[in-house]
């Protein structure tokens, strides 16, 4: 075989003396596409990105060897100087990050952002460089890109940023394209579309792609060959089809498992529950200014529904479709224009004053982000009790125990009360998060996307307990999500949402099963299968 | 993960003693705090005793650090004025504090009508030149010491309440915050346990800078008689008394300089000390260094 396009051997990254990644070694063959899987902090961005340049901090000691050979010629790239870095990013090694939000300059024109890399690493001129641009987003699919190229990042959707992105990648014909969770910030039907799009950009250009992702399922659609990692250390290097067929290690196989996969919806419970939340004909709308005047958009239009106790409901849609609206109007965040919220008997929207107060403690909500949830600097301790306080429901050693009770019931050991939120992991803080919504002994739990940034193991923990404590408790949840998949393992319910409306509404078996319209169709398809993709042109 | 357990976590104290500038600047305001004290019993002359025949005496073994016009002594003077001097610095300073960092949570966080008007406010003030709105404020209260004190507080309030009103802006949109209110939390709890200790590391480092600018505009004021009245000593007094000797008797101006410097330099490393050590994640970092090395 030929010398591949990037070797790297021994790689080993150290912060301030700590070994975080400790001597990894792959190989990326021309026109292939290796998938890198780990959990967050296994070191997987730390190892593509040093053995591709990009890595540099104060603190950080990189060793090993990485070898980039392309028709260019074979440049060693670790401890490279900066000038001969320039020379391989852009031309050499494109890259899409994970967040295309902030990945594009919010000031510049995508003209400008597509005809930069071109101009100075091709010697385009500026006109050659700009009929590029248009071919380039022409390639990604983007519609009317006449039009676009003078359109500012803000006007695009997450997934058009992202196509965007990827051309900008593109733009000097790289032979490695780095993908660092280019998906995992978009929802499962954009997800899908990315996915497309990278095959099909690197079967056309028959450039090697490496693809950083936690999700095994995603890596599964894209690479030929995995590397997982655990802890900085490789511990399974082999072909996409034998991981998933019969993975080695032991951690492949838990990551394996882990994985939520269709096909298994939640028994039905008890069907004669008396019903604890009912939301009927609720209307929200938002005041946008734009040019040309104030404008309402109307966020969630007649929707309804019924939670008895010990249920869940599973709200499902794409980003925009108004369902964490609906959260934040149970949760008092946003006024309703129409409609009813009732609480057991109680209107959850007319109430006012200390009944309002007393309302709003049986409604809890945890949220997606359990690192932004908690405040740095607040103990659990603080975070967890912090309802007590306000509802003046314990004091003292009373409120102490209180807090060692809750923590035991998130599976968390007492002692955690005198951390701070840097000192947990992101599974920790979500139990942290959990346990403080149950703290005021709430009869219906808000789950806003509330496993969606946790890595897959631990969102499966994490699901685990959501069922139990809903066993144990009683308790009613809304569990808010993209992923289908999820929302089969814990709903009883689903409501599908789209453009602030009810698409498609009733018992999970039957919505995710047998689907009756075409987005919820739609929306099933673009979950990615639990087998790998078997690729035709595989070298 | 860190695996520091919660016993073991040092203390801030601990921490900020344990870092070699911080102690350093920590010692030296325990010295400025002490000869302020305690310096009045100790120092060699009355500060205010003049001795014409002693007048412009060059630093010696009568006088450490010389004489000046009035052959007053001016260790003397340089230590019974270090107590004008923090007073100044560190109440006015408190006012401003006070003031500003209540201005500019309010407008953060409550936005709006309220932002508009209180920062519009903000800005009027921020708009007069610094030493003119102390001069103004001062002429309004009559000259002395508290008037000084009152007008340096009053014009520094501005500063604070912008880099307060810019921290609570980012802050209160942090999902903390918003968690925290769909728990039925009141806005005052949310203001004092979550947005305030959030916005601790910039108003600590604005707290600094100005207990340094607030020795040296005492001592503007107090060069224009408005401040403290003479013969009382502050340093900016006795800077600006020695203006007109630099050529013939250089201690006059170096030494009350080098104590507005040295305490300067102390307020800012025991801020910047601070700032570190108040933030828990910071804290967990600098204790895992300290345990490596």
């Amino acid at each position: 075989m030929s010398t591949p396009l990037l070797r790297v051997r021994d790689l080993t990254v150290a912060a301030h003396g700590d070994p975080i990644v400790r001597g990894i070694s792959f190989d990326v063959e021309d026109g292939q596409c290796l998938g890198i899987v780990g959990e967050s902090g296994s070191g997987k961005s730390l190892t593509v990105l040093s053995a591709t340049g990009l890595l540099e901090a104060p603190g950080l000691t990189i060793g090993g060897s990485s070898v980039l050979t392309d028709t260019t010629g074979a440049t060693e790239i670790i401890g490279a100087s900066r000038a001969t870095l320039r020379g391989v990013h852009g031309p050499r090694v494109g890259f899409v990050f994970q967040d295309p939000g902030t990945s594009l300059n919010p000031l510049l024109d995508l003209e400008r952002q597509l005809t930069e890399g071109p101009e100075t690493h091709l010697g385009m001129t500026r006109r050659a460089a700009r009929r590029h641009a248009l071919e380039l987003l022409e390639a990604v699919g983007i519609p009317d890109p006449e039009q676009r190229l003078r359109a500012f990042p803000h006007q695009l959707s997450g997934g058009q940023r992202q196509r965007v992105m990827i051309a900008i990648a593109l733009a000097c014909s790289p032979s490695l394209l780095v993908a660092d969770e280019p998906t995992t910030a978009l929802d499962v039907t954009t997800q899908a579309q990315i996915l497309d799009l990278v095959r099909g950009m690197q079967d056309e250009r028959g450039m090697a792609v490496v693809w950083i992702s936690h999700d095994l399922g995603v890596v599964g659609q894209v690479a030929d060959d995995v590397t997982v990692l655990l802890d900085g250390t490789a511990v399974e290097q082999r072909p996409v089809q034998e991981i998933f067929a019969s993975p080695r290690a032991d951690y492949t196989r838990t990551l394996l498992a882990a994985r939520p996969t269709l096909g298994d919806p939640r028994p039905a419970p008890a069907a004669d529950a008396e019903p604890v939340l009912r939301v009927a004909d609720l209307d929200v709308s938002f005041a946008v200014r734009t040019r040309t005047g104030t404008r309402r958009i109307r966020a969630v239009r007649n929707v309804g529904f019924t939670v008895p106790r010990g249920h869940t409901l599973g709200i499902v849609g794409e980003s925009g479709s108004g369902k964490s609206t609906i959260a934040n109007v149970l949760t008092g965040q946003v006024r309703a224009d129409a409609g009813t919220v009732r609480l057991h008997d109680a209107d959850l929207l007319a109430t006012r004053g200390a009944d309002r107060r007393d309302l709003r403690r049986r409604v809890a909500m945890v949220f997606q982000d359990p690192f932004a949830a908690l405040n740095p600097r607040a103990t659990v301790e603080r975070s967890v009790s912090e309802p007590l306080r306000v509802h003046g429901l314990a004091t003292g050693p009373e409120r102490t125990r209180r807090v060692a009770d809750l923590l035991g019931q998130v599976e968390l050991p007492a002692d955690f009360a005198a951390r701070y939120p840097h000192e947990l992991s992101g599974g920790q803080r979500q139990r942290v998060c959990i346990a403080r919504a149950l703290a005021c002994e709430p009869d219906v739990l808000i789950l806003d996307e509330s496993t969606a940034s946790l890595d897959v193991s631990i969102q499966a923990r994490v699901v685990d307990l959501l069922l139990r404590l809903q066993e144990e408790l009683g308790l009613t949840y809304v569990f808010i999500a993209h992923d289908l998949a999820v929302v089969e393992q814990i709903s009883h319910e689903v409501l599908v949402m789209r453009r602030g409306e009810t698409v498609e509404q009733g018992p999970a078996r039957a919505v995710l099963s047998d689907p009756s319209h075409p987005y919820t169709r739609e929306l099933l398809a673009a979950i990615p299968p639990a087998e790998p993709r078997v690729r035709s042109s595989a070298p | 993960m860190t695996s520091t357990r919660p016993s073991t976590r040092p203390s801030a104290l601990r921490l900020l003693l344990r870092n070699r500038v911080s102690l350093l600047g920590c010692l030296i305001l325990a010295a400025v705090v002490l000869a302020a004290v305690v310096g009045p019993w100790l120092s060699p002359y009355d500060p205010n005793a003049t001795d014409v025949g002693n007048a412009l005496r060059a630093p010696g073994a009568e006088h450490w650090l010389g004489t000046d016009q009035l052959g007053r002594d001016v260790l003397s003077r340089i230590v019974a004025a270090s107590q004008v001097s923090l007073r100044v610095a560190v109440v006015s300073v408190s006012i401003a504090l006070v003031l500003g960092v209540g201005i500019g949570l309010l407008a953060g966080y409550a936005r709006g009508a309220a932002d508009a008007v209180l920062m519009r406010l903000v800005d009027v003030m921020f708009a007069f030149p610094v030493l003119l709105l102390a001069l103004a404020i001062v002429a309004v209260l009559g000259p002395g010491l508290n008037s000084a004190i009152i007008a340096i507080g009053v014009v520094y309030t501005p500063i604070f309440a912008r880099v307060a009103r810019a921290s609570t802006l980012s802050v209160r949109e942090e999902p903390f915050v918003k968690a925290s209110l769909t728990m039925g939390t009141g806005h005052a709890y949310v203001l004092r346990h979550h947005v305030l200790p959030n916005i601790s590391g910039p108003v600590i480092v604005q707290t600094s800078l100005s207990l340094a600018f607030a020795i040296l505009s005492e001592a503007a004021l107090s060069f224009l008689g408005l401040g403290v009245q003479p013969p009382q000593p502050s340093w900016g007094r006795m800077l600006f008394e020695a203006q007109g000797f630099v050529g013939q008797a250089w201690w006059m101006s170096v030494f009350p300089g080098a104590a507005i410097f040295v305490t300067t330099l102390a307020f800012n490393l025991v801020g910047d000390g601070l700032r570190e050590v108040l933030d828990p994640a910071r804290r967990t970092a600098l204790a895992a260094q300290g345990g490596r090395s």
